[in-house]
Order: C-alpha cells, then structure tokens, then sequence
C-alpha cells in the first residue's frame, strides 16, 4: 500500500495552515512570555525568608509539573467558570499553558540561582547592596546564562505543546489541520505539513537558543 | 550575661574602632569562637595567624555580618554592630540596622569574588553607585583613582576572567576601598595565589598601611608579611586569643607552648 500523497492539494491547503501556524506562534510566544515571568516570580518567592510561604509555593510547583497540561487547560476552561472565571478559549489556553511552563521554568531558574557562587553574595553583603540590586545586577544576570539552554528547550517544548489548546478550540495549527482534514477527508497531506512546518520552526529556534547563550557569555565577558 | 548588661554605647574615653565583647560563635554545639574579648584601635593593624579551624576566618566573618554570633555584641566606632539600641536595650540587629553599619566596614576575600560579568572598573564603580548613590562620574574618578593606586588602571576595562589572580585581587582591595570604610578586612588574600604574584597584592597592602590612617584587620598564612607591617599579632587557638603582642615580641619571643608550636611547624613548611 503506498500513500496517496496530492501536491495540488498539499499546495491548496498550505495558506490556511501557514495562517493558523502564526496563531500557533502567538500563542507560544505569550504563552512562553507569561511563563518567564511567572517563573521567575515563583523562584524568588521560593527563596524569601518566609517558610510557608516557600513551602506554598513549592508545592504548587510540584503539583502543576506532577498533573498533566491538558487536564490544566480544561479545568481552566471548563471548571474555572463555576468560580466566576469566564475566560474566553484564547485566554484560557494561554493562562494555563503559561501557568504550566512557569512551573518548569521556575526550577531552571533555580538551578541558575543556586549555581552562583556562596562568594558572590557575599561580596554583595560586603559592599552593602540591597537584596533587590543583588538580585537584579549581580545574582540574575550570572544565574541567566546557565540557564539559557534550559529555558530554550522550554521554549521549543511550549511551541510543541500549543496543539493541546485544539482541545478547546483555539484556531491553531493543529486544529486547522484537523479541520482541513475533515473538510475533505484527506488528513495525510495537512498533518505531514504541520509536522514539517513545526520541524521547520523548531530545528532554527533550537540553533538560536544555542547562538544566544554563546553571545551573552561574550556580551558577560565570562 | 545578657544583652542588657551590655553598654548601649562605647563612652568617648573608651572607644576602639571595633571591640569584640564577651563574642560566642556556635557551629551547632560546637564553639567556632569562644568567649572574645579583642579591641583594634583606630588606624591600628591586626594581624589574626593561628592553625586552620582556630576561628580565625569566623572572627573577620562575624565583624564583617556575613554570619552572626551566638552571644555577646561587636562595636564599630562605638556602636553596636550586632545589636541596635530600641526601648533603651540591646536587641539584635535587623537588616536596616546592619546596612547602615555595615557601611564603615570593607572586606577582600580569599577567592576574590570580583563580578564576572563586569569590568574592572564596573566592579569598582557598583557600590559606589548602587549603594552610596554616586553618580556615574564621581564614581569612575573615586574608582580610577583607586585602581591607579593598585596599579590595576590599565586594565580598568578587562573582565576579570582576562585578570590573573593577583590582578584580580588587586581590584577586589580597590573595590572595597572605594567604599570607602573606616575598617578593611583581608581574609587570605593572598592564600590562593600563585607564590609569584603574592608580592603584588601584599605590596598593596604595605601602601595602604604606609599611606593610609585605615583600621586593618587581617588573617594571613604569610608570616613574614605579617611581622612587617602589622602593628599588633594575635595567634588564635581554639576560638579563642592564645597570646598577642607586638610582632617582634610574638614571632621572637613567643610565651606559650602552642603559640611556639605552630611557629616552628609553619618555620619547617618553608
């Protein structure tokens, strides 16, 4: 059996998913935005003198990475209604794949923070800088390029992940596919696409990712 | 005895520019200092020698509020460093009280901990800055200026991973000296350096004792660096001070068994 594979139609539905790929970017790139602060929020508030609240947070952490994200996107959009939250496909799905990888994020955070050295902090004592330049000139800017290939992988997996949004119909890549697909009962053509366009944007953002971090090293001098 | 025996406030008469008081420093239950009572006067020179785990790290450590003590209180100036005056007692310190007294002390570290990512000058210029609210301008002259006294100034626009060790440590002294601290702490500068560039850091430091009326404090393994420039040798054991006088009386003519111990162990080392 070999595969019936159309280039007229592979060529027909090409616009309609590059289309949808620019919905799939958006909502990888707030999504991703969402994340790199929340997860640096959530790694700070892990290292305050306040126990609890270190003790909260951290298990938040542990419970948004233990549960899977689908199951977070569909209490955010099904469940969070009988709260009072209505939040439309679009927000839901960015809320909580945004929530999802400021978990993750916030322990490559914290793998770069704990990796500077005990002697930089101190140093900072020293001098008498304030606990918030400490952070903001001295421990973030060292913790960020250890970090840098970490948050990458993060950053191709929320691109990955953005097809699970489909699940409540945001018109992404994935979903338009689906949709292309069942308008003409053909799904070998708008699937392989969407597998090589993701290829297409995942294989570059990876080599970025890896440029960048050479860069900042050069930029730190270390 | 607690807190409240304690002065609130050294009286004019009596007024060392640190004054350690009856200093407890606990590792769990075991005494890393024990019940020091040690004064430095202003513009005077300390050096602390002693045998690895006498506490002699821990005392510039605990001055320098990178730790606390366990009981007792340390002056600075007259004030009470590790406590503050509220309600007419000594309680301990928070954090507003030690950044405001912190500001009078300075401190180099054995492994230097210069910024990686910045420049000499830069390393320089942030407390300034940052802390004391300089602008960038008066900041860059104080910081010249002291990296010329260091003679690091050529390479004010280097990284310090381009910077040997030596070099680095010459711009860590200027970076706490452009603080600018009525007491400067040297904890090992020089321990891990290679034996050549010893001579360049320790050449700093004779400058600043020549040329500078600054209260130094310092640990050291170099013996011989030691008993030049210090004004006043302590020889520390068990957390506590074993014997202390002048150099020549302490490495001539030292009283104690231990003390006559470790400089005859730290003679055959050479």
């Amino acid at each position: 059996m070999t595969p019936d594979w159309r280039w007229d139609f592979a060529l027909e539905i090409l616009p309609r998913l590059l289309r949808a790929t620019g919905n799939t970017l958006t909502a990888a790139a707030a999504g991703y935005a969402i994340a790199l602060i929340l997860g640096l929020v959530l790694a700070l508030a892990q290292r305050t003198k306040w126990h609890s609240i270190t003790l909260v947070v951290r298990e938040c952490v542990e419970f948004i990475r233990s549960t899977p994200l689908v199951l977070q996107v569909f209490f955010v959009f099904y469940v969070a209604p009988q709260f009072g939250i209505n939040l439309s496909p679009w927000t839901s799905g960015l809320a909580a794949i945004g929530l999802h990888y400021s978990a993750y994020l916030s322990e490559v955070y914290r793998s770069g923070i704990d990796a500077v050295p005990r002697g930089q902090w101190e140093a900072c004592r020293a001098l008498n800088l304030p606990l918030r330049r400490t952070y903001l000139r001295i421990i973030l800017p060292q913790a960020l390029i250890p970090a840098v290939p970490g948050m990458g992988n993060y950053l191709v997996g929320i691109f990955k992940d953005t097809p699970i949004l489909s699940v409540i119909g945001v018109a992404e890549l994935m979903q338009m596919a689906n949709t292309v697909g069942s308008e003409n009962y053909r799904f070998l053509e708008p699937f392989t696409l969407v597998g090589i366009i993701f290829l297409f944007i995942s294989l570059p953002a990876a080599g970025l990712v890896k440029l960048l971090e050479r860069r900042l090293r050069l930029a730190m001098g270390l | 005895m607690d807190t409240s025996e304690y002065p609130l406030e050294l009286p004019a008469d009596d007024r060392p520019m640190v004054r350690f008081l009856n200093v407890n420093k606990n590792y769990g239950s075991f005494p890393v200092i024990h019940q020091l009572n040690f004064d430095v006067a202003e513009g005077e020179m300390v050096t602390i020698i002693g045998p690895s785990g006498s506490g002699k790290t821990t005392v510039l450590r605990i001055l320098m509020t990178l730790e606390s003590i366990s009981s007792g209180v340390i002056y600075v100036d007259g004030k009470p460093l590790t406590h503050m005056v509220k309600g007419g007692i000594l309680v301990p310190a928070d954090e507003h009280h030690l950044r405001k007294m912190r500001s009078s002390i300075g401190m180099c570290f054995q492994h230097f901990n210069l910024f990686p990512h910045m420049t000499a000058l830069q390393n320089c210029m942030e407390g300034p800055v940052q802390v004391l609210g300089l602008t960038k301008k008066e900041a860059r002259e104080r910081s010249e200026e002291l990296l010329t006294l260091v003679g690091m100034i050529d390479k004010k626009d280097q990284h310090p991973s381009r910077l040997s060790g030596g070099q680095q440590q010459r711009v860590a002294i200027a970076r706490a000296l452009a603080m600018r601290p009525k007491v400067m702490l040297f904890d090992e500068v020089t321990s891990a350096l290679d034996p050549e560039v010893i001579g360049e850091v320790t050449n700093v430091i004779r400058k600043l004792v020549a040329e500078h009326n600054l209260t130094m404090l310092m640990v050291t393994h170099q013996m011989g660096f030691a008993r030049d420039i210090s004004d006043r040798v302590c020889f520390f054991y068990g957390g506590k001070i074993e014997e202390e006088g002048s150099p020549q009386d302490l490495f001539g003519n030292a009283q104690r068994e231990r003390t006559k111990q470790f400089l005859s162990a730290v003679k055959e080392a050479r």
